[in-house]
């Protein structure tokens, strides 16, 4: 941990989850602290996703979980009941998903999704939450929230929802905020407004953000830390500015190779690309998950791979030591 | 030379509820759009969800008639080929590799089928055919005796592009072709398409919401608001010196990988395009930042300026000063 944060409000260590054939995480270690912003990047079936449910208890039936801890505010999360979990979810964490199609009822009023949780965490009457349902649809930037609550799902747009559901997430003072994909369904003038908004309500509300998302450009100009996610590991992880400015594990330089930037690269040349696909990691496999679509693998690749610091919080799992661009431009 | 594609003030609606108790409404999906598009080129349409750019698609295609006007594919009207000829000059490529496969034929069977509709080629070199685009495409010979859900989404996209190319067509109309997959895999088939096209000679209409893979591959870029290009220039001049504000706020929007910026504020405020209830005047003054008040009841329509289409009132305001910095800049 870094010593400005003492206690983060979120810490997870060592965790893995399995499912039968496939191996989903394979040992994540992350932490957020207060009024920060941790995002969570890699591609589809990384372990991105199945990570942020996992410290949600809201794992798919059949998935087994394992960790060294889950820390909530210091209370240890693995030891919960279900009951005792269910008090927590929707209160002190909250979480906002992908589609905010799918996850609003469409056959409940915007209102009464919005006031259930807080009548049932914080034993308010309707009325009471009303009130602060409006004031939270308020706070989120939707105009004329009274007549909000009457309507249902389908009578708003993408960017509508994904507002309500932030409303909804930040009901009862959350500490932590987990969101997943917030704005992949959404039109990119769109993201960048509900991503203002988070970051706005993220500092005045002093929140722990955990940001997962599949796209860097949202990392860059969100996060204050990042964990790359490659096969179910964090592969390289440290603070944003650290990250952007030397990334080391050769998936994420690759990566970063991969997105076409406006004004960057030249018409007609080609796009630098990762061979091949995510592998699926069977239970038993052992050495870098990477290593089938590495330029610069080697038979040692399939031992063991080590975690090595780049400086400061910075760290990677790879073989390879940190100034390695320098030795293969040479 | 002569136009690979012409499309002539074409208009598209959707007549949509008309059930008990309710009116029926108009959606004007496509609203009078023209434009033409020399052999070789490859037009990029970039636009929200819901400003049409899918429905111009399908006309193109020829996928969908339209409601007035005429496309033109070398040519010849598309209303008077039948879908055989049509076929051997334009093929589609949708968005979605995993619903635009049969799951229950075999890779070589799904390449194969255009040939078998189309009859010409004797049995005995369909499957040549079939083979020889399949290894164009970068699926092997092996692959391609599987079934489409024993491959990942980047090669399920690579077999779709194989049986758009099967044919032999001139002409492509990719349909956000990589939006769903992983940014490594979509730089393989952003890649394959700008190779595919120098090899054959191909012209491609390229369908995107993401700027920046558009300006990636595209020589020219239409931008579409409510049913109509708003502007419509070469790409480089585009992306240099956007002249509609619309253009503007969606560049604006792109999020780079570049911590040392934050979330732009794009200034397009709550207000949602709604095509069923297009506004009068200019269609994008209730989100215009710079709108004024002719931009209310003016509709800014077949706007010229420097020999790009820009559907703006602030063009011909502007005209003096911005044609000197503009001339200046090229």
């Amino acid at each position: 941990m870094t010593a400005s944060t003492p206690e983060p409000v979120l810490s997870v260590a060592g965790l893995r989850v399995s499912f039968r054939q496939t191996e989903a995480v394979r040992g994540v270690s992350l932490a957020v602290g207060r009024g920060e912003t941790h995002c969570v990047v890699g591609e589809s079936g990384c372990g991105k996703s199945i990570s942020a449910l996992s410290v949600m208890n809201l794992l798919p039936r059949g998935a087994i979980r394992t960790a060294d801890h889950i820390r909530f505010q210091g209370q240890d999360l693995l030891k919960l009941s279900e009951t005792q979990f269910a008090r927590l979810r929707g209160d002190k964490i909250a979480m906002i998903f992908q589609e905010p199609m799918t996850s609003l009822n469409p056959a409940y009023t915007i209102g009464s999704q919005m006031s259930e949780v807080f009548e049932r965490h914080r034993r308010a009457t309707r009325r009471q939450a009303m009130d602060r349902a409006a004031e939270l649809l308020a706070r989120v930037g939707i105009t004329a929230p009274g007549m909000r609550l009457g309507q249902y799902p389908h009578q708003l747009s993408g960017g509508l929802r994904q507002r309500v559901m932030i409303a909804m997430a930040l009901m009862c003072d959350p500490e932590l905020l987990i969101a997943d994909e917030p704005t992949t369904a959404l039109d990119v003038t769109v993201q960048a407004q509900i991503l203002r908004l988070l970051q706005k309500l993220q500092q005045e509300l002093g929140l722990a953000l955990l940001l997962i998302t599949h796209d860097f450009g949202v990392v860059a100009r969100m996060a204050q830390r990042v964990s790359v996610m490659y096969a179910g590991e964090v592969i390289e992880s440290g603070t944003a500015a650290d990250l952007f400015a030397a990334p080391t594990h050769p998936y994420t330089r690759g990566l970063l190779e991969c997105i076409p930037v406006p004004g960057q690269v030249a018409p007609g040349e080609r796009l630098g690309s990762i061979p091949g696909a995510v592998p699926r990691i069977a239970p038993g496999f052992v050495g870098c998950g990477f290593r089938e679509r590495c330029a610069l693998a080697t038979p040692e690749c399939a031992r063991a791979v080590p975690k090595r610091a780049a400086g400061g919080d910075h760290s990677y799992l790879c073989r390879l030591q940190p100034d390695w661009k320098r030795d293969a431009a040479a | 030379m002569t136009c690979a594609i012409e499309v002539r003030d074409v208009y598209r609606q959707f007549q949509h509820g008309g059930g008990f108790a309710h009116a029926s409404y108009a959606v004007r999906a496509v609203d009078g759009v023209t434009f033409s598009l020399s052999a070789g080129d490859v037009l990029g349409i970039v636009g929200e969800s819901g400003c049409g750019k899918s429905t111009l698609g399908r006309l193109i295609a020829g996928l969908l008639p339209p409601s007035a006007g005429e496309v033109l594919v070398d040519g010849r009207s598309l209303a008077r080929l039948d879908r055989r000829e049509r076929a051997r000059l334009i093929q589609p490529v949708f968005q979605d590799p995993f619903s635009s496969l049969n799951p229950r034929q075999r890779i070589r069977d799904i390449v194969r089928l255009p040939l078998m509709a189309q009859g010409e080629l004797p049995k005995s070199q369909q499957m040549d055919r079939v083979m020889e685009m399949l290894a164009r495409v970068g699926i092997s010979g092996e692959m391609a005796e599987r079934m489409p859900s024993q491959l990942s989404g980047g090669q399920r996209q690579r077999v779709a592009i194989a049986r758009a190319l099967v044919l032999r067509p001139r002409i492509v109309v990719c349909d956000e072709p990589t939006s769903a997959l992983d940014v490594s895999v979509q730089a393989q088939i952003l890649n394959l398409l700008a190779e595919l096209r120098r090899e054959l000679g191909l012209t491609y209409v390229f369908i995107s919401h993401n700027l920046a893979v558009v300006e990636h591959i595209a020589t020219e870029v239409a931008v579409m608001y409510l049913g109509r290009i708003v502007e419509h220039a070469p790409t480089q001049d585009l992306f240099r010196a956007p002249m509609h504000p619309y253009t503007n706020a969606l560049l604006a929007s792109v999020l780079t990988p570049d911590p040392a910026l934050g979330i732009p504020d794009v200034g397009l405020g709550d207000t949602y395009p709604d095509p069923a209830n297009i506004p009068p005047g200019c269609r994008f003054h209730p989100r215009c930042p710079s709108a004024f008040a002719d931009c209310k009841t003016t509709a800014p329509d077949d706007i010229h300026r420097d020999g790009r289409l820009v559907e703006c009132l602030l063009t011909v305001a502007h005209a003096g000063s911005r044609q000197q910095t503009h001339s200046a800049g090229n």
